[in-house]
């Protein structure tokens, strides 16, 4: 993507084969740079942290949102403003939990997967773990510690994909060292 | 009317870039000094508004004016704040603000991977598509003063 075209606020096309192909490039090389599967799903999260970090302020910047009162307005921000953005699909929120600080986000269709089947080596492999540090990033910068995870996932023989959101706390800001 | 200075400060404080225009009088400390000054009053402010508030409060301290001049500020949900001194014929900026952040520090800034976001803003591009968006503000005036 062109700099000078990058601009603007209106969302820029581009084609989803194309996108879910380097993905898949992208966890084929990590596949062969690391020996297991572990080593692999923890360097897809990491860089999906990496990239949330800067992701949260490109989605501010854009869907002009603001601070989310509570943790179920965040979960709906995130499926149904963030997930449209980005992925073009609008997961559903479910399995709330009792206390409210944990739900389930349902994937009726991964983009991140239309090509894609996993072989029988590589059995632990979390096919997008990405996604994962990309929302534990991107909340973080939002003063929100989150878990995230998958507990089901097409690849593996599941009906849909479902990624786990558990609230961890408020992070509070604090003045900088060595002032009071 | 016209545009002073602008702070831009990450979420710890760390003033990621200054810049002033028509400023005529230094605050006689070192630039550093005056960052800390100016976050550490910011933070102060910030929570003290929140405090006094009667109700929930949504946007929290938006701009406050001496009988000299107006200072401006626009914090974002990610605790980047900017911070705009004008004088006293500017009204509401906010969509001036946003901008700042939106075209200027997310295009240039966040979306250039070798920008690093809690160090001071190195990029000319950045230096220079910011000081030619204020100049071409209507309320930036090269001879006033």
């Amino acid at each position: 993507m062109s700099r000078q075209a990058g601009r603007g606020t209106e969302s820029k096309k581009m084609s989803s084969e194309l996108f879910t192909l380097t993905y898949g490039a992208l966890v084929t090389q990590l596949c062969k740079d690391y020996e297991n599967d572990e080593d692999v799903n923890k360097q897809l999260d990491k860089m999906g942290y990496n990239i949330g970090v800067r992701l949260i302020e490109d989605f501010l910047a854009r869907s002009n949102v603001g601070r989310c009162h509570d943790f179920r307005e965040t979960a709906d921000v995130i499926a149904k403003v963030a997930f449209k953005m980005y992925l073009g699909i609008t997961p559903s929120i479910t399995n709330w939990s009792p206390a409210g600080d944990e739900f389930s986000l349902i994937l009726e269709n991964n983009p991140l997967v239309d090509f894609v089947e996993l072989p029988d080596n590589h059995s632990s492999l979390i096919y997008s773990n990405l996604l994962c540090g990309v929302l534990r990033g991107a909340l973080e910068m939002v003063q929100m510690a989150v878990d995230v995870k998958f507990v089901q996932d097409t690849l593996k023989g599941d009906g849909v994909t479902e990624i786990r959101m558990k609230f961890v706390k408020r992070i509070e800001d604090n003045l900088p060292a060595g002032e009071e | 009317m016209t545009v002073h200075n602008l702070y831009l400060f990450d979420r710890n404080g760390v003033c990621l870039h200054y810049s002033e225009w028509h400023r005529k009088k230094q605050a006689g400390i070192s630039k550093e000094e005056e960052f800390k000054l100016m976050y550490g009053m910011l933070f102060s402010m910030r929570s003290f508004v929140g405090k006094m508030s009667p109700v929930d409060m949504k946007d929290g301290f938006l701009a406050f004016q001496t009988s000299k001049y107006k200072l401006h500020y626009y914090e974002t949900p990610s605790g980047l704040k900017v911070v705009m001194n004008t004088d006293l014929g500017v009204g509401n900026i906010r969509d001036v603000l946003h901008q700042i952040y939106s075209n200027i520090y997310v295009e240039f800034v966040v979306k250039n991977p070798l920008c690093s976001m809690s160090e001071p803003i190195q990029s000319e591009l950045f230096r220079a598509k910011l000081d030619g968006f204020i100049r071409g503000l209507p309320f930036f005036s090269a001879r006033a003063g």
